[in-house]
This record gives structure tokens, sequence and C-alpha cells, in this order.
């Protein structure tokens, strides 16, 4: 019998598999079709002080092994995350769950992390600074050390849970920026957000997206993502959330090995709405297979020996 | 939502650019006006298509060979496995039709009209019938509506077969309610045109397909809609043209 347990800053979880913010929504669509208990956690959809309707469609195009979004932060705003969508929320899963929000200010970060910090049910908040689809906010806090760790410092003035920032890999040091959340009181650090990208369509010689740029994902970053986890392992010493293409049981020992505490699974899931309780499944016996009977035993293993 | 496994029965080309994909399995728990996303091998992102016709054991699709996806779908043979999600949308309600609902379809819109004339004539409602298409070589199920015992009147835009012109050139009969599907310019220009309430199947690029990305969210009147999730149909009141 293997052990799948992880710790992410004293949050326990029954394995390292959480769906990623804007792949899962707040939950109720996927309990539809299982029980989504069965997942170590799961990170909701991006919330902001405001409600937002996003970018102007298209909002989604194909790549070659993944896919661009340029939704823009899509959310009924926190007074309604709170009232509406996680009571909701609570009904279907019974575990912590991991709060994303997003920002547009220090002030905004601030003020809408003090109000999911106090909600029952929130064991970790996750602090998007690196939304590319979003103009004067999002990934512009997380290209800068300094940007990065004034809105850690502003979150981590008012909140009580554990704090993880969630970073972009579109800037040229990934490992500076997390030192700086780290040294700013960072509990934690999630990566990597999508890559920036785009398509034109051919016929119309036009970009694709009404966004015109929008975030890659799947598959195709996986190796970014996990040289970038790497990258950050080196740098600091607190617990890393890694995930970009994660798509099977393999891909979690992988991104673990080096240096993940916990994974997120984005883009899988939509294209496979069981994506993350297949690789809860698959899981223990990949772990078996691969001789591990501890799952946290191998964390940052691959930079060893 | 139900995730399913579907062989395909046959995969034939039945007008210029359009296939017709009949798929063996389960589908029970689909209604008209619905879509069901398809898994295609080498692709990313699965590919919506509307429901055309069903059975408990099969489901009839209809779609257009315009880019890669549907390209290499149009070449799959006979036999292939192809997961399949099914039961997706809200579909058509056929609740407020009255008797003589009115069914306008152009070009890929006409699929999921065939399906919802079934259910309006199961319930002993009247329908009439407007299909549009650009050219003869692109209209496609006349025959099959004629073979619910409905008359459809076409319409193409050269005016190669039927009325010369467009749907809306063909709207001057007495409905009670009206549903259609098509492209944006057609169905503004029905929303214009049209006398009664009625039902709007919306087509946008989505990801998921189930409601979880918002990729395909649109502003209505009564908020942000998912097509894929609180549509693909909406009422005329909630358009926000």
């Amino acid at each position: 019998m293997v052990n799948t347990q992880v710790t992410l800053s004293g949050l326990v979880l029954d394995n390292p598999v959480i769906p990623a913010s804007g792949a899962f929504g707040y939950g109720y669509e996927f309990a539809e079709i299982y029980d989504i208990n069965c997942l170590g956690s799961f990170s909701f959809k991006g919330t902001t002080r405001e409600p937002r309707f996003g970018n102007t469609p298209p909002r989604i195009a194909e790549t070659a092994s993944g896919m661009l979004n340029a939704v823009g932060l899509q959310n009924p705003g926190i007074d309604k995350v709170i009232s509406e969508e996680l009571p909701k929320l609570r009904r279907v899963f019974h575990k912590p769950v991991v709060a994303n929000i997003s920002g547009f200010s220090l002030d905004e970060y601030a003020q809408v992390c003090e109000r999911i910090d106090k909600e029952e049910g929130v064991g970790l908040i996750e602090v998007n600074i690196s939304c590319p689809n979003v103009h004067c906010g999002g990934m512009s806090f997380g290209t800068s050390p300094e940007s990065a760790a004034e809105v850690t410092r502003a979150v981590k003035a008012v909140t009580t849970k554990p704090v993880y920032m969630k970073l972009s890999p579109n800037v040229t040091d990934i490992a500076a920026i997390a030192r700086a959340c780290e040294d700013a009181g960072a509990d934690g650090i999630s990566l990597i957000n999508t890559l920036m990208g785009m398509r034109i369509d051919l016929k119309k010689r036009r970009p694709l997206l009404g966004n015109t740029t929008g975030g890659l994902s799947g598959p195709a970053v996986f190796p970014v993502a996990l040289r970038m986890v790497w990258q950050v392992y080196e740098a600091v010493r607190i617990p890393i959330i890694g995930m970009g293409g994660i798509a099977g049981a393999e891909d979690v020992i992988e991104m673990m090995l080096a240096g993940a505490a916990a994974v997120e699974v984005g883009a899988a899931n939509l294209v496979d709405p069981l994506a993350s309780k297949k690789i809860v499944d698959e899981l223990p016996r990949v772990m078996e297979r691969l001789g591990i009977e501890k799952l946290t035993d191998i964390i940052g293993g691959a930079h060893h020996g | 939502m139900l995730d399913t496994e579907f062989e395909i029965l046959s995969n034939k080309l039945i007008a210029k650019n359009t296939w017709e994909l009949v798929l063996r399995g389960d589908a029970r728990g689909i209604a008209p006006g619905q879509f069901v996303n398809l898994k295609l091998p080498g692709f990313y992102l699965r590919r919506p298509l509307s429901v055309c016709d069903f059975d408990a054991g099969s489901l009839t699709l209809i779609y257009k060979a315009v880019g890669h996806g549907t390209e290499a779908l149009a070449a799959l043979p006979v036999g292939t496995a192809l997961d399949v999600l099914t039961g997706l949308g809200n579909g058509y309600d056929t609740g407020p039709s009255g008797p003589r609902p009115l069914l306008i379809g152009g070009g890929a819109g006409v699929p999921p009209l065939y399906a919802l004339a079934k259910a309006l004539l199961r319930e002993s409602k009247t329908p009439s019938v407007i299909l549009g298409f650009n050219t003869a070589g692109e209209v496609f199920y006349r025959e099959e509506f004629r073979a619910l015992g409905l008359e459809p009147a076409v319409t193409t835009a050269d005016g190669s077969c039927g009325v010369r012109g467009f749907v809306t050139d063909a709207m001057d009969v007495p409905y009670t309610y009206f549903y259609t599907c098509g492209p944006e310019p057609m169905l503004k220009a029905v929303y214009q045109k049209s006398v009664t309430s009625g039902q709007f199947s919306l087509e946008e690029r989505m990801g998921c397909g189930f409601g979880a990305c918002m990729g395909c969210t649109c502003k209505t009147k009564t908020g942000h809609k998912r097509i894929c999730k609180d549509g693909p149909v909406l009422t005329k009141e909630e358009l926000a043209w």
C-alpha cells in the first residue's frame, strides 16, 4: 500500500492532484460526473473584487498538443463568490479548497484576500500575479521581483492562511521572482501560469483570438513548466505547486522529482472531464511500478545524487 | 453529460462539403438542440457538433468539412471508435411552441431542427420548415423532412434551388413561435423579421463544452451566458441584439 499523502504548509492532502484554476470552474460541472472528493483539493476560478465579463470572443484556439485561452478572468466578483458559489461548492466538495485570487491593484489583492481568508473551507490562498490575458494588472505584478514582493507583503499583512504566489513563465528569471516572494513572506509558490502565444486566422488574415494573444497550456508547455519548477526549487525553501501540461500520473511523478510538493492539472480537465480522477486512480499503480512507497520521499529527488 | 464510446456506422458526403455521420452507442439522455463533443485522434480540443437525430442506440450528426479537424473526421472509416461527450447544452424547449411553430435553418444550422421537428410532431404540433442554403449543391435533408410529412420551403442565395434569397424571404407564413439555427447574420435577420417569440441556437469557439472554462461566454440581457452550458439555445428575449 503506497502513501500518496502530501502536505502544503501544514495543509494535509490525500494526494497531490489539484485541478487548476480556470479549468475547473467552482467544481460542480465535474461533480455531475464523478465524486470530486477523490481529489487532493482544487483551485477555484480566479476571483477579483468586481464582476468581470472577460475578453471579447473568440477566447479559445487550438494548437499542436495544447490550446490558447484568452478568457480574461471572467468571474462573478468576490461578493457573489462568497454568497453564491462557495455555498454550492461546499455541497459537492468537503475538503479545504484553494482560493485563486487576482487583482488590478495592491489594494484590490489585499481586500479580496482578506475576505476570502475568513471563509470556512478555504485551505490555502493562491495569488495570481501572472494572468497574461488582462491589461493593467494580472501578469504585470508577476514580471518583476519588486512588484511580486509588494503583492506578497500586501496579502500576507491581512491573511492568516497559507499564501502561495502563482508565477508567470513569461519572464527571464523566474528564480529571482520566486526568491523575492519568499523573502516577502510567501508560504509557497505555484507555477507556471500559461505562456503567452497567438494564432492567426489564415482566411481572415487577423489574429484568431479576440484579445490578439492568449495563454498556451496543455502538454506543449510541460517541459517548460518542469524546467521552471526545477529552477525555483533550487532557489527557494518554501513548497512549490507545479503545473503546466500535466496529463497523467507519470507527469505528476516527474514534476515532483523536479521539486513540486503537489501539482495542478489544468487543460487536461477540459478535453477529458475525468482527467483529474484518472490521474488520482492511476497514481498508486505508477508509484508501485516505480518503487515509490511514500510520495513525499521523491520531492526534488532529481536534484540529489 | 455522459462520456461514452461510439462506433462509426457510416460517414458519407451528402452535399457539398457536408457529411452525415451515424454513430452506434449509448445515446440515451439526449434532447433536440443539444450537442455532443467528439475527441478526434491527433487533435487536442474536442469538436462540438449539434445532434441531428438519435434513438437509444444511435446518433446522427451532420458537419461541414471546413478545417483540419472536420477534414480528418471526414476521412475516418466505418468501425472507428470515437470518445464522445453527450447530452451537452440546454437544447430547445418545445413547451412554448404553440400549435404551428416555424423552424428556420441555415446551412450547417439545419441539423438540430430535424430532431426538433420529430419531437414537435410527437407532441401533435404542426411545424413549418424553412431551409436556407447558398446554392443547390449545398442543399441537404429536404427529403428527410418530407419523409416526416413536412414540406420544407427551400431558399438559395443564388436561386439555383427553391426561392431565390434568404430564409427571411420565406417567413411570410403564419406561425405561433419559431426555432432557428444558422450563421449569425442569418440569426440576426430572423430576429429582426420575426413577429413572435422564439429560440435561437448559437455557436462559439469552445474549450471544454460543459461549462468549466468560460471560453464561450456571451453577454445577454439576463447576464453572462456560457453558450455550451446555459445555451446553445437562447430565447429572443435574452438576446441583446
